[in-house]
């Protein structure tokens, strides 16, 4: 840990609060991601992450706090030197988000055509690049909706490599895909961190692929941060025996990352009365 | 005492605002309805401010290549594929028009001037706007459903992420195909309605030679230049509601938002054209274009 933080942060989030008409979605967020980490936020789902991941993208504004990337506030700028930001990152979306109307290829090029200078010849051998790392080299003239989700999914981790980021977001990278296709996601996500020397950010539930990439976890309920740390402090709360962790916080965590039903999350879930409920259902005869 | 005037005063109070509630309620209705209508022309116009400032941008710096194609691609899907429809639309107004008004001219001895009426509602009239209902239901639906559903897939936001404006990239295309190929295809329909109508006038039993005589004295440059000027102008109508609603989906929305989205556009371009429509035929005419 001490040796990540001798890296600057990449991504600094300060007091971050938002709320959907009137309720409360993430509250006092304070998170700093380092240079050349994988840093996993993960959750249940409604917990929040998604949004999180949006607001550090810039697709809204938060009602207050401060997120700065590269050592830039981008809470209030314009959206021109939002974008000149943008370009120094990448997204995978959930669903791969290519463009429908395009070839793969084209998708792919979409970014270096409408960004760079470069020509035509140039920007083909640079597809051709990006998708033979992710595998689809072969499928470049396909059309999105002849692919199958994880194809589409390698296909948009192809796009949001094309401009070569700083950093990389992963929204729920492995959600939908059977277990091989998941792991090899995994696998390039590890890849592309320490090959090109990225910074990743993934926001996933899937617990397997957390501790199969992460350098660096954070626990997000209820759009609080429960607990941040090194895989190794996360994967030591997992392992441990139910004598040792006696914190609610850290039995409800260690609930998650077991991925168990019986808990503190499923006892919340069921706790609200119940039996109440169904009586105003209209068990009880009514006045 | 007093107590009994407090309540008296209340119950008053209540006898009142029960009889007030429901005008209170068209009020506040009311009010809702002027501030959603507000809300959306106000955000139809910054769309349209946004289209022209990026448009004007675009053509300074020529982006790579891909916004020509966009632009054919739409071109075909927007207007191409609605030929025939308008066409066989124009074709039969063609026809009625001069089958309703015959008999009467023809008291007159008249008859041969439903040339000049069928000339004048065609290209003054009927071909821009009916070519635009046509229009909406075709390119305004289908462009809203497919931004709609760009919406729910991620794709908008994944544009922007990648440092693309969406109205660019998106509505530029599309909204100068719509007028484009508006004009063009209300060229067509003028020419289909003129075309039948003198069909029937032949049936009817008017001179050929008469029915084109009147046809091209009742079609100025004018009348035909004030008819493309509407046509443009609906077009872009089109355009800009159907890019407005599309985008306007919710990507938590899903079908059921894009659903919405595309009946609404259908809904909102023919009240939008057909409003626009009295609007130009009333400056026009206060103008006197219509005089000779």
């Amino acid at each position: 840990m001490t040796e990540e933080q001798k890296n600057k942060a990449v991504i600094e989030i300060r007091d971050l609060a938002i709320s959907f008409s009137g309720q409360s979605v993430l509250e006092g967020i304070q998170l700093e991601v380092y240079e050349g980490e994988v840093m996993v936020i993960m959750g249940g789902s409604g917990c929040g992450k998604s949004t999180l991941l949006r607001l550090i993208i810039g697709s809204f504004a938060p009602d207050k706090g401060s997120i700065r990337l590269f050592g830039r506030e981008i809470i209030g700028i314009r959206e021109k030197e939002l974008d000149e930001i943008r370009k120094r990152f990448g997204i995978l979306f959930q669903s791969g988000a290519l463009i429908n109307s395009l070839t793969v290829g084209e998708n792919v090029a979409l970014p270096l055509r409408e960004h760079t200078n470069l020509d035509r010849a140039t920007i083909e051998i640079i597809v051709k690049i990006k998708l033979e790392l992710v595998g689809l080299r072969k499928q470049a003239d396909k059309m999105p909706a002849q692919l199958s989700g994880g194809m589409k999914k390698r296909a948009g981790l192809a796009r949001a490599i094309a401009l070569d980021p700083q950093v990389l977001f992963y929204d729920e990278p492995s959600a939908g895909l059977d277990p091989v296709t998941s792991a090899e996601i995994d696998q390039l996500i590890v890849d592309l961190t320490h090959k090109l020397n990225v910074t990743s950010v993934v926001v996933t539930h899937e617990m397997d692929s957390a501790f199969a990439i992460a350098d660096r976890m954070c626990m997000l309920d209820k759009g609080v941060i429960l607990k941040k740390g090194s895989r190794r402090e996360f994967e030591q709360l997992r392992d441990s025996d139910i004598e040792v962790v006696e914190n609610k916080q850290d039995i409800l965590i260690r609930q998650f990352l077991r991925g168990e039903a019986e808990g503190p999350i499923t006892e919340r879930k069921t706790q609200s009365d119940y039996e109440e409920d169904l009586m105003m259902a209209g068990l009880m005869p009514h006045g | 005492m007093s107590k009994n005037n407090a309540n008296q005063e209340r119950d008053d109070f209540r006898g009142w605002a029960k009889v007030l509630k429901p005008i209170a309620g068209l009020g506040a209705g009311t009010l809702n309805q002027s501030r959603k209508l507000f809300a959306f022309w106000g955000g139809l116009f910054l769309l349209f401010s946004e289209t022209l400032s990026v448009t004007g941008e675009a053509l300074l710096v020529p982006s790579a290549g891909s916004g020509r194609r966009a632009l054919i691609f739409q071109m075909v899907r927007v207007g191409v594929k609605a030929i025939p429809i308008v066409i066989l639309i124009e074709m039969a107004i063609g026809m009625i028009l001069p089958l309703q008004m015959f008999a009467k001219l023809d008291e007159y001895g008249q008859a041969e001037q439903i040339a000049t009426i069928t000339a004048i509602a065609a290209f003054r009239e009927l071909g821009p706007l009916m070519t635009a209902i046509v229009l909406s239901g075709f390119a305004g639906a289908s462009i809203a459903a497919e931004l709609g559903t760009m919406v729910t897939a991620e794709e908008v936001e994944a544009l922007k992420s990648m440092a693309l404006n969406p109205v660019r990239f998106l509505v530029v295309p599309r909204l100068i195909a719509t007028v484009i190929m508006m004009v063009m295809l209300t060229i067509i329909a003028d020419l289909a309605m003129v075309f039948s109508g003198w069909l029937t006038g032949l049936k009817l039993g008017i001179d050929a030679d008469v029915y084109e005589k009147l046809t091209w004295e009742a079609v100025n440059l004018t009348g035909f230049a004030t008819g493309l000027v509407k046509a443009g102008a609906y077009g872009m109508l089109i355009g800009l509601i159907a890019c407005y609603l599309g985008l306007s989906v919710k990507p938590w929305q899903g079908s059921e938002g894009v659903g919405q989205a595309t009946t609404n556009t259908v809904v909102y371009c023919i009240v939008a054209v057909i409003g626009a429509a009295a609007v130009f035929t009333m400056i026009f005419y206060a103008y006197g274009l219509f005089q000779q």
